[in-house]
């Protein structure tokens, strides 16, 4: 049994070690391209400041397109998908639809980016399903056209495919968001004005939705101008998106390129913050044309256009994905399936039964790894925030402001430091990550991809753990002070139970979050660790599109069977109580 | 004057003779230790053998090996369990993408001062990379012909498992497979391929769209550009020289005014390419384009026999004649496990392992041993694998043999199209 004390000094380390954790390998990770960029790297022999790395970096060919395919995903996706959010929002609002659409949300969240990445090459290359189901009746096409939709210089595919995966996250956070905002009193209020639904929520709504989302939309953008996995399968190759020919910097057998790699990542950072700072551009821009709007008074503005956007918008995003999953499933069973025929031949469990074998060994080391990581987080998070919540009381009970305000204040530097990691390009911190756990000749394997993962995992965590915690009526523990019951009890007997939905699906999210990861697991592994994720990847170099879609959906199937369990285990626990089945009732 | 030149060529002779009959004294002499010792030398490489068997007990490999192919790494998940069950080694697979990753992985670890606990103890590797690994002391050994396995494939009849793309291989590498390059059709829709670079522009000028190849530096795109040299180049003799000893613009014009016209013409107009050969592969399977290549002779059918291409293909090879090579396992100097991984090698060039290496069912790749080293019965087995099948390469289709070029005109070459068509 545990004693009072040792939970206390658990719980006193905790956040610290939190902090440790998130902060440490990006720090480490930031510091190790920096060095090298200029002149300091140990690899090439060289101790003496010099810009030789950024000044290749800068007589690369095609480096301004590169950049510019950072931005351009970047930029249009995050936009992109948080139009089709807010009309959508807009045009809902208030209706029955949202409840249906936040269960319909979440498992679309869990789809993996890299298998949806290939449900959507299959869905729009030339010969693929869209193109087969119109041939050759229709098109006339006997031979699949020559189209270059696929790998498109503009990574205009890829940023389709960023939207359609964006566009569930964003609503997720918005669902969560609007009830602290009192949603539905301000479209009351504004509705007994006079004003339509949508534009009643347009402007009274959405200003304060908007602050909640900021944070999650740098993290899309952030996101979207640096993903590896995405670019490596729909993105262009002549030139590659910067973080793709970084990585290739990297990876290169001369060395010296790793100088040049340093140089790439850090350029990389810039262009994220530059691209996030473009968004706030935009963001005052808009906020004074729409403010001049606000105050015409008029009471349908932009009713018609938000409707059509956020129902087009949302019909294709859903629809798109929907699809991509159909074709993984048909591509995984397929027999013979030649263009233009609309379906397969015949179908065959070839597929499954060769990839079977396989799958073992990558199957347990990516649940191996998650749970692991899982773990570790949740327990550090819980003490964390129960460590809060004490010294609240703390404050609240003795009034010594000075220890308290020491106390809570890593609350704050935690809270910061949480959008770090989803911030900075995985590609900048990563590198430095590695090069150093060569240097300390640590050798890759489980334990540092754990690492790698729990920066990851942390945030995503923590804040859907802090929401539930926010979410418990504080005077539930006054109740149970005044029946003398102890904290520990207390936590144990009924904020547990109370809050075991939101708990298992914090645990959920970890788990699809770790499942999904593909340069972490890749770099911090230092290749001997073999994820369904980075199979998935390394199949799709060689494999047939059906054992593509193979692994893909074994990638999908993972985080849904997760959530899956979250939702499941609840209703199990408790049968008979209508109030504890958790959000997604 | 006489007399003394007399006497002179008398000394002459009695020199001469006394020369003659030390250095057969010493010879003799020499030849009575060798043959005295000489069975001594044969059991002692047995007993080496046997102790780096039993030194490799219980230990683990990391065998990087390129990981896009489920066949490779089905039959690599054999080896491994033959090799624990009969050598107590665990083989790790470790799957990369790109041979280049654990290259500069183990050239890190140097850096690093990580001498002897390498992340990497075996690699699947040739040309370029073994060029370069070579060339910065990344490797260990020599090794290689120590293997008991190594005298089945002759090295001494079959120079090319001494010679990985001309650089003498001196041990440090022990032979896996063979490759020779393949081009294969759609007969659906395609009659008579173009036997050669000059036809193969002229079909795809009559029909565009039709054809295109993967993106160096991919390997087999590197590849289809050391063919079209070979074969267009006006000074092919140059090929197996460095590149620095060579006029590198002037060899290498014909190849590039080649591209130049057949880039329009390629699939999506060369706007963009493959990333990897079997990328090009599913756009033939998927009727985008008619006309592929490989570096597995076998590929083709394989292919055919699990319906990933249409029944309709045909193999055939360049009448110049096509690229050929041999991939080799190397151990990093610093390998954590050399023995192990030297066992590994060994039992990757025994008869069984080579069997199922070659068996169209398993691996379908070409084997490396020269039958006159087998046995009558391995002779049999070896020669029943050999398939007869519509997208077979047909009987004396072989083609005659094109060398690799020296190691030094892949980077050269890739940094070149890089430049040229690297950036739209």
């Amino acid at each position: 049994m545990v004693s009072t004390k040792d939970l206390k000094a658990a719980q006193a380390l905790a956040p610290w070690l939190l902090l440790i954790f998130l902060a440490i390998p990006v720090l480490v990770g930031l510091a190790g391209v920096l060095l090298p960029s200029i002149g300091y790297s140990s690899a090439a022999d060289q101790q003496a400041l010099s810009l030789q790395a950024w000044q290749s970096l800068f007589s690369t060919p095609g480096l301004f397109h590169s950049v510019l395919l950072s931005v351009i995903p970047g930029l249009l996706s995050a936009l992109i998908a948080f139009i089709i959010v807010f009309s959508f929002l807009a045009t809902t609002s208030g209706g029955r639809t949202l409840n249906w659409i936040r269960r319909m949300t979440a498992p679309l969240l869990a789809f993996p980016h890299v298998a949806a990445a290939f449900g959507i090459a299959f869905l729009l290359t030339p010969s693929g399903f869209l193109f087969r189901l119109v041939s050759p009746l229709v098109s006339g096409w006997e031979r699949p056209p020559d189209l270059l939709i696929i790998n498109d210089p503009w990574a205009l595919t890829m940023t389709l495919a960023l939207i359609m995966k964006e566009v569930p996250f964003l609503l997720l956070m918005a669902l969560a968001a609007l009830p602290a905002i009192q949603a539905d009193q301000r479209l009351a209020v504004a509705r007994s004005l006079g004003y339509q639904r949508s534009t009643a929520w347009l402007w009274t709504v959405a200003p304060a939705l908007y602050p909640a989302l900021r944070l999650p939309i740098f993290a899309v953008i952030a996101y979207a101008s640096t993903s590896v996995e995405v670019a490596l399968i729909l993105g262009p190759s002549l030139p590659a998106p910067l973080s793709v020919r970084t990585l290739s910097w990297f990876n290169d057998p001369d060395l010296s390129l790793r100088n040049l790699a340093s140089a790439g990542a850090l350029l990389q950072v810039a262009i994220t913050a530059a691209t996030i700072g473009l968004w706030i551009l935009g963001e005052r821009m808009i906020s004074r044309v729409l403010a001049y709007y606000q105050q015409s008074g008029q009471r349908d503005f932009g009713a018609r256009p938000l409707a059509l956007l956020g129902r087009t918008g949302f019909i294709v995003t859903f629809s798109m994905l929907t699809l991509a999953l159909v074709i993984l499933i048909i591509q995984a069973f397929a027999g013979r399936w030649r263009f233009p025929d609309s379906f397969p031949d015949s179908l065959t469990l070839g597929h499954w039964r060769a990839q079977l074998p396989l799958l073992w060994d990558s199957l347990a080391t990516t649940v191996t790894i998650a749970v692991t990581t899982v773990l570790i987080a949740f327990v550090l998070i819980v003490l964390t925030l129960e460590q809060q919540v004490s010294s609240a009381r703390v404050h609240i009970g003795t009034g010594t402001h000075g220890n308290a305000l020491t106390r809570v204040n890593h609350h704050h530097i935690i809270s910061r430091l949480l959008y770090l990691p989803l911030l900075t390009p995985q590609i900048a911190f990563l590198f430095g990550y590695t090069v150093w756990l060569e240097k300390m000749q640590i050798p890759p394997g489980l334990l540092t991809v754990v690492l790698a993962h729990l920066v990851f995992v942390i945030p995503y965590m923590y804040l859907s753990l802090a929401d539930a915690y926010r979410g418990l009526d504080k005077r539930w523990p006054m109740l149970a002070a005044s029946l003398r019951i102890t904290p520990a009890r207390f936590f144990l007997r009924i904020k547990l139970p109370m809050l075991i939905a939101a708990l298992l699906s914090s645990l959920a999210i970890g788990f699809a979050v770790s499942n999904g990861l593909y340069l972490p697991t890749l770099l911090a592994g230092g290749g001997r660790v073999n994820t369904i994720t980075t199979e998935a990847m390394t199949m799709a170099a060689g494999g047939s599109r059906s054992t593509i879609a193979v692994w893909a959906l074994i990638q999908a199937a993972l985080p849904v069977l997760g959530f899956a369990t979250a939702l499941l285990l609840p209703r199990l626990i408790w049968k008979n109580r209508r109030g504890m089945k958790g959000f997604m009732q | 004057m006489n007399h003394q030149r007399c006497t002179q060529a008398a000394i002459a002779t009695v020199v001469a003779k006394a020369t003659l009959a030390a250095i057969v004294t010493i010879a003799t002499i020499a030849a009575i230790i060798f043959w005295a010792t000489m069975p001594r030398v044969f059991a002692d490489e047995n007993a080496t053998w046997q102790n780096t068997v039993s030194r490799a007990q219980g230990q683990s490999v990391y065998f990087h090996a390129w990981g896009g192919e489920q066949r490779n790494n089905a039959y690599l998940a054999w080896v491994a369990e033959q090799v624990e069950a009969e050598f107590d080694i665990v083989l790790n697979h470790v799957k990369i993408r790109d041979t280049a990753t654990s290259v500069s992985r183990v050239l890190a670890e140097k850096e690093a001062g990580n001498t002897e606990n390498g992340a990497v103890d075996l690699l699947w590797i040739n040309g370029e990379n073994f060029a370069s690994m070579k060339t910065n002391n990344l490797l260990y050994g020599p090794w290689a012909e120590q293997l008991p396995n190594f005298r089945l494939v002759n090295a001494d009849a079959n120079p090319e498992m001494r010679h990985d793309f001309s650089v003498p291989v001196e041990g440090y590498e022990s032979p896996w497979l063979r490759a020779h390059l393949v081009f294969y059709y759609d007969s659906d829709y395609l009659e008579v391929p173009p036997r050669n670079m000059q036809e193969l522009l002229r079909w795809a000028r009559a029909n565009p769209g039709e054809f295109t190849y993967p993106k160096p530096p991919d390997f087999l795109g590197s590849t289809f550009l050391k063919q079209a040299l070979a074969e267009l180049s006006t000074q092919p003799e140059a090929l197996q020289q460095p590149v620095t000893e060579t006029d590198f613009d002037a060899v290498t014009a014909p190849l590039w005014a080649f591209l130049d016209q057949l880039h329009p013409h390629l699939l999506r107009r060369g706007r963009t390419f493959p990333a990897n050969g079997p990328e090009m592969r599913r756009l033939l399977a998927d009727g985008e384009t008619l006309l592929a290549f490989s570096f597995n002779p076998n590929d083709p059918v394989n292919r055919v026999q699990r319906g990933e291409l249409p029944d309709s293909i045909r193999s055939y090879t360049m009448r110049t004649g096509t690229l050929a090579n041999v991939s080799f396992v190397a151990i990093p100097f610093n390998a954590t496990n050399p023995e192990a991984a030297m066992v590994v090698a060994n039992f990757l060039l025994s008869p069984q392992a080579q069997l199922r290496a070659q068996d169209p069912e398993h691996l379908g790749s070409t084997s490396v041993l020269d039958p006159k080293m087998l046995t009558a019965r391995q002779r049999q087995a070896f020669a029943a694998m050999t398939q007869s099948h519509p997208a077979a390469l047909p009987e004396g289709e072989r083609g005659n043999v094109l060398s690799e070029p020296h190691p030094d005109w892949m980077p050269a070459l890739e940094t070149a199209w890089m430049r040229r068509y690297g950036v739209n």
